[in-house]
């Protein structure tokens, strides 16, 4: 425990003597991400997949896509529900149980970027008004940690859904039934790309690890959409931002999302 | 779908683009708090309690260099139109916690190791902006508590609404709008504490949301310094 302690400390003033050069502990620039690897197909029983590999961190997202009732007040939509969860293999300090603030919060992170860049036209998915949708459900597990979970989830997620192939459903008596063999593709809009900040002392450092978040002041996730728009945000830490930093995140959000877009848009 | 906005700039509820809505403060309403707000914003109605520093259940929370903050943000089941399930949502939690790491950076508990802070926040009436709202009476209701502390921490929306980048959003224009950016402010060290952003913004507009944000926040900490005047300097005396 105490030894543990010591190598946190020491690895804490590394880092912060480090960025005091301009480097990063794992000899990054600091506004470099890792290396971010985007595999998909990879569960060929879920309607669309992914598997992102951004450094050490690993995260698996499925999608699964099924008739549902709308929401009561969104009867013209379909459903888009993302879930996150860190699996006990994931961390030797995750345990199995109901979900604890960190992870509501990746979850919700994740499911606001998708949901107000607007990604999914969600008007296409309406079988019978206020009646019968159909429901994406994009859930992504994360199966290694090494910090940035929230921008690995945000990848696997939009790049299952862009892989994704929406099955038919008729209605026959009121009910959704499924047409073997008929499939399209899911109505996207944009691509979002989700970039996460960390600010350490006065530096603000992109994809932080596991490491560089232990000694983190404050962090930041800003999504953008293809047409570089600002969409979704998130201040995170238990500290904060001045306005400079705030608009110097903003236009680091956009610049490094530009990239990781084309990434993307490679699975389509 | 009502309309957001009038041709002379006028809003649903009557305001101009920049100004916020009503809001008042009063402080030390609950006997058996440490400290206490309510606040009335627009038609949030929001009690904030703080006690503490107390000891920490369950123990293994405790920190052994420092107290502890936690927060708990709860909607009472009649405070929207359709009533809510009184189980703690995730979105309840996600603002929680939010709004703990967006009174951290004021509060100061280095001196009372292994103890902890209590922040709870019962939304008694809904409206759009409750978050803000809460934030506003729960740091009023720290310094009540006579928790030490480095800033204030006041907090206010802006967003986007019928193309114009408005001051304090409303419930109608959350709802129906097209951008909501909730910002929390120390105003003395200039620190943005929590922020967040649903909606669709231009780089250039992302900067006028946040500028026109931070007015606010500037307009709420008169008023939450006016409110705490009124308990502790009553007589005249500051």
């Amino acid at each position: 425990m105490t030894s543990s302690v010591i190598i946190e400390q020491l690895k804490r003033e590394k880092i912060l003597d480090l960025l005091n050069q301009g480097k990063r502990i794992d000899g990054r620039g600091l506004h470099d991400q890792r290396s971010l690897s985007i595999e998909i197909g990879v569960i060929p029983k879920a309607n669309g997949s992914a598997r992102v590999k951004l450094g050490y961190t690993e995260v698996i997202t499925g999608v699964k896509i099924q008739p549902d009732k709308p929401f009561p007040d969104l009867g013209d939509k379909g459903i888009l529900i993302c879930t996150a969860e860190i699996l006990p293999l994931a961390d030797p300090k995750a345990e199995p149980g109901p979900p604890g603030e960190e992870v509501i919060e990746l979850a919700r992170v994740v499911d606001r970027g998708i949901r107000e860049t607007e990604m999914l036209d969600l008007k296409q998915l309406v079988l019978i008004k206020d009646k019968s949708v159909i429901g994406i459900f994009v859930d992504s597990s994360v199966l290694n940690t090494d910090g940035n979970l929230f921008d690995a989830c945000s990848y696997a997620a939009v790049g299952a859904i862009l892989s994704c192939t929406v099955p038919k459903y008729e209605i026959k008596n009121d009910a959704p039934v499924l047409v073997e063999g008929v499939t399209s593709k899911p109505p996207t809009k944009t691509i979002p790309v989700s970039v996460t900040m960390a600010r350490i002392g006065e530096y603000i450092i992109v994809d932080p690890t596991a490491d560089e978040e232990a000694c983190m002041n404050a962090r930041i996730t800003i999504t953008t959409n293809s047409d570089g728009n600002i969409c979704a945000l998130q201040k995170g830490g238990s500290d904060g931002f001045t306005v400079e930093q705030l608009f110097k995140c903003s236009e680091i959000a956009l610049s490094v999302g530009t990239k990781i877009r084309k990434q993307l848009e490679q699975l389509m | 779908m009502t309309q957001l906005m009038n041709e002379n700039g006028i809003r649903c509820d009557g305001r101009s683009i920049d100004q916020i809505r009503n809001v008042s403060i009063k402080v030390g309403v609950l006997k058996n708090a440490d400290g206490s707000a309510y606040i009335e914003f627009g038609k949030n109605k929001i009690l904030a309690g703080v006690f503490g520093p107390r000891d920490v259940h369950p123990k293994h929370m405790a920190d052994q260099d420092s107290g502890i903050l936690r927060c708990r943000y709860h909607m009472s089941p009649f405070s929207v139109t359709e009533r809510k399930n009184p189980a703690p949502s995730r979105r309840e939690i996600e603002i929680s916690k939010v709004i703990k790491e967006a009174l951290q950076p004021a509060v100061i508990l280095k001196d009372f190791p292994r103890t902890v802070v209590d922040v709870f926040i019962e939304i008694l009436q809904a409206d759009g902006g409750s978050r803000c709202a809460a934030l506003d009476a729960a740091s009023v209701a720290l310094v009540d508590a006579g928790i030490p502390m480095r800033d204030m921490v006041s907090a206010c929306a802006a967003g986007k609404v019928a193309d114009k980048i408005v001051l304090d959003v409303n419930d109608e224009e959350d709802k129906e709008g097209q951008a909501d950016m909730p910002v929390a402010y120390m105003p003395n060290l200039g620190k943005i504490t929590l922020m967040q952003l649903d909606g669709i913004l231009t780089p250039n507009e992302y900067k006028k949301c946040l500028e026109t944000a931070i007015g606010g926040c500037k307009q709420v900490y008169e008023i939450q310094k006016k409110a705490l005047m009124e308990k502790y300097f009553k007589n005249g005396e500051a």
